[in-house]
């Protein structure tokens, strides 16, 4: 590209690159930086709920840490690991392309990512951190003292990002499949990926227009959410659960379809009832993904037709998501599973997913909800679901896809301690959160003096806490020593069916030296009769 | 096989009430009444949530220890046994496809239909208020709940009532959005400037409960908490009428 030379070229090819492997990686970079940063806050965070009283911050601190934690590891971490990272680097490899439909775009969109990971971390430089949880309520956003333009900026570039992934890898899969790629031929992860981008495309706007509106209340003294001049506060928290609810999809589907491909690559076996997961669990989470937010509002004050309506929607949600977790488990079903690392994540998932998924039935019939909803319970219910889940998916993943991208091997044993670790850290902290929660603890709460009796449950949640700290501390030592001194890895480790792996380790520019043939192919042709 | 399979129901069926009340115990079950104070023609929906939310725990934990027992014994069952092994997918034909598909969503279908219907029910007694109750209005500001009773006292952070009577709070916000939750009566609402809102309950015992709020609403949202406080009906007109003769003390002197 230049005439440089040394690590100065290097330096410019990465920051330049428009080879979607790179922009994936980068991806990944960045969003393990905003992991380490939001999961060291939860850490403070567990240390200032572990007694009552004020332990280790003040509540101005707390309360930004708690923003932080939240905005970045949604909008920070697990979407872009998800959509960003896996998307970008495993698409074309699936289906078989020599890159994305617009490269540059891919370029622009991780620069937008970077934008918003460097603005998000600029909370710990500006003088008034914006300490609006990642929900950004009006009025209180509007007259906190915190920043909320940059809370607002944060989700623009995340927003555009996304916008731009969206497009970019939607285009690709229809148009830039290799000859004889038919759609039925594509990995879960494709189609799952799919379904997340459609949402994307369709809902993240909603949200960039109310953080818009947000800002010009705050900044221009427009008054779309001030009631004193005719606006409504819940205009703000329909648009932002509008897109916020579905965003929770946005995360499940490609976690879902890495925990297929993972599942069937170490079992070998096909993915049960496919067409039935494709088109009913796929195409129905996207279907109903959007008629479901008022259950984030079951205590607001919204009328009684729009509850019940939503009552039902959300708990029909339960159909399309029943549907693939059936299809998951049925592709175990007379398989021949390898406990590799990857697939103990995805064993793991399956438990975890149960009960982060089930949690959700309560809070989904609004008559709990009053009793339930913005309570430790609730905190508990999404952690399972999105925060455990979604972060085994994509350590899963990253350790599934580590012999590609790095042409290393990570260090197996390292590996295993690491998931036992944190499985067991995960649950003993989220499932004693529940009973946190039972016992009547509000969610984003400093303190808890009026409720000493849950001290000792909040104790068991902190020492979980830094159990699951240590579980993953080891899984990035597992990654490291595979990195520095890892042994080389074969082309297709896992002796997995499915395209990537028919590249090198990692793969050059362009993937394949030709465009590969896929007449023949099937990403799960498994099994010993065929 | 089906001897495992068999030994596996036994094993589940034997655990299932454990799980299930070490899952309830923590929710409470319900209190003993006050003597003397005889039962009002008021269904309190709180007995109606616990029933609920038994049936609920009941129905996830079968869910839950089926789809986690079919998986485990899945993942011993189906290990790679030797290098090289490859899974036996099953060949289904067109109609186990569909039947894969359309009686899994005709019982997920029912189950949720079934909870909707039941929370439908619940949710009418929770928004339905009793005739003679007594309205107090409330308006939440940063950082206290500020009541107002009929008669115009004015109370902060603290609810008094009497036993029996079903209380209505209508609510309102000075500023943030804030909502009122009192654990012990399973009930919350968020009072937002702007809006009207309400909630009632039904307080029984006598006795103190907790309220907080559970809306984040700036720095000092933990410390935004007050006392439902349960008086008998007895004590509970001599401090009404005694607040009340304050006022008009108070009001007089002026």
């Amino acid at each position: 590209m230049s005439t440089k030379t040394g690590k100065g070229k290097v330096i410019a090819e990465w920051i330049f690159t428009t080879d979607h492997k790179r922009v994936g990686i980068l991806y990944l970079i960045g969003s393990l930086a905003a992991f380490l940063v939001a999961g060291l806050l939860a850490m403070v965070i567990r240390m200032e709920l572990s007694e009552v009283g004020p332990q280790v911050t003040d509540p101005n601190t707390y309360n930004v840490m708690l923003y932080f934690h939240g905005a970045a590891m949604i909008l920070g971490f697990q979407i872009p690991a998800l959509t960003g990272f896996l998307a970008n680097y495993l698409i074309p490899l699936q289906i078989g392309a020599k890159d994305v439909a617009f490269p540059r775009l891919n370029a622009l969109s991780l620069w937008l990512f970077w934008m918003g990971i460097i603005l998000a971390l600029l909370t710990f430089v500006v003088p008034d951190p914006p300490d609006i949880m990642w929900t950004g309520y009006p009025p209180y956003s509007i007259i906190s003292p915190g920043n909320t333009a940059l809370y607002a900026s944060t989700v623009l570039f995340m927003g555009f990002a996304s916008i731009a992934g969206g497009v970019n890898l939607i285009t690709t899969i229809i148009y830039m499949r290799a000859p004889g790629m038919t759609w039925g031929k594509l990995n879960m992860f494709v189609w799952t990926t799919l379904g997340a981008f459609i949402i994307q495309l369709v809902f993240v706007p909603v949200l960039g227009s109310a953080v818009i509106m947000l800002t010009m209340d705050k900044y221009l003294g427009t008054h779309f959410f001030n009631p004193a001049s005719g606006g409504d506060v819940l205009l703000y928290q329909n648009l932002f659960w509008f897109y916020s609810h579905p965003a929770v999809y946005v995360i499940l589907l490609p976690v879902l379809g890495i925990i297929f491909d993972i599942t069937a690559t170490f079992a070998r076996n096909r993915i049960f009832n496919y067409w039935a997961c494709v088109v009913g669990g796929v195409g129905g989470i996207v279907l109903i993904s959007g008629e479901v937010w008022v259950h984030h509002l079951f205590t607001s004050g919204m009328p009684n037709w729009i509850r019940v309506g939503m009552m039902v929607s959300t708990l029909l949600i339960s159909v399309p998501v029943g549907i693939m977790v059936l299809s998951l488990i049925g592709t175990l079903y007379r398989g021949a599973i390898e406990f590799k690392t990857p697939m103990l994540y995805a064993a793991g998932f399956i438990f975890l997913f149960l009960i982060g998924g089930l949690t959700g039935i309560p809070h989904a019939i609004a008559s709990l909800d009053l009793a339930l909803s913005d309570t430790h319970f609730v905190v508990a219910h999404f952690h399972y679901v999105m925060a455990v889940s979604g972060t085994f998916a994509i350590v899963g993943g990253v350790y599934y896809l580590f012999p590609k991208f790095t042409g290393k091997m990570y260090h197996e044993g390292l590996g295993k301690i690491g998931f036992v670790v944190t499985f067991i850290g995960a649950n003993i902290t989220f499932f004693f959160m529940f009973l946190v929660g039972l016992g009547g603890m509000p969610r984003r709460y400093f303190d808890y003096s009026h409720m000493p009796e849950l001290q000792d449950l909040q104790q068991i949640v902190t020492y979980g806490a830094f159990i699951l700290a240590a579980g993953l501390f080891i899984t990035l030592a597992s990654w490291l020593v595979g990195l520095f001194k890892g042994k080389k890895a074969e082309d297709n480790p896992w002796g997995s069916r499915s395209l990537e792996w028919t590249t090198k380790s990692p793969p050059g520019p362009g993937n394949w030296a030709e465009v590969p043939d896929c007449t023949d192919y099937d990403p799960y042709g498994y099994g010993e009769d065929r | 096989m089906f001897a495992r399979i068999r030994n596996g129901l036994v094993v589940f069926l034997a655990t299932l009430p454990f799980a299930a009340s070490g899952a309830l115990a923590s929710f409470g079950v319900e209190e003993p009444e006050v003597e003397g104070h005889h039962l009002w023609d008021v269904d309190d929906p709180v007995d109606g949530f616990h029933h609920l939310w038994e049936e609920v725990m009941m129905d996830i934990i079968i869910i839950g220890v089926i789809f986690a027992l079919i998986t485990l014994y899945f993942l011993i069952k189906y290990r790679r046994k030797h290098n090289g092994q490859e899974g036996r997918p099953p060949k289904l034909s067109r109609a186990a496809k569909m039947g894969w598909v359309l009686i899994p969503v005709a019982i997920f279908m029912a189950d949720d239909l079934f909870l909707a219907a039941e929370g439908w029910t619940l949710w009418k007694k929770y928004r339905e208020v009793p005739e003679n109750n007594i309205e107090i209005e409330l308006e939440s500001a940063m950082w206290s709940f500020n009541f107002t009773y009929p008669n115009g006292i004015e109370t902060y952070n603290e609810l008094r009532v009497p036993a029996g009577t079903p209380i209505l709070v209508r609510m309102t916000s000075r500023d943030v959005v804030h909502s009122l939750y009192m654990p012990d009566f399973k009930v919350k609402e968020d009072s937002m400037p702007g809006r009207i809102t309400y909630l009632w309950f039904l307080p029984k015992k006598v006795g103190e409960h907790v309220m907080t709020c559970a809306e984040y609403c700036g720095v000092m949202h933990s410390m935004m908490h007050g006392k439902v406080i349960v008086m008998t009906p007895e004590n509970y007109q001599s401090w009404y009428k005694q607040e009340q003769a304050k006022l008009v003390e108070g009001g007089a002197g002026s």
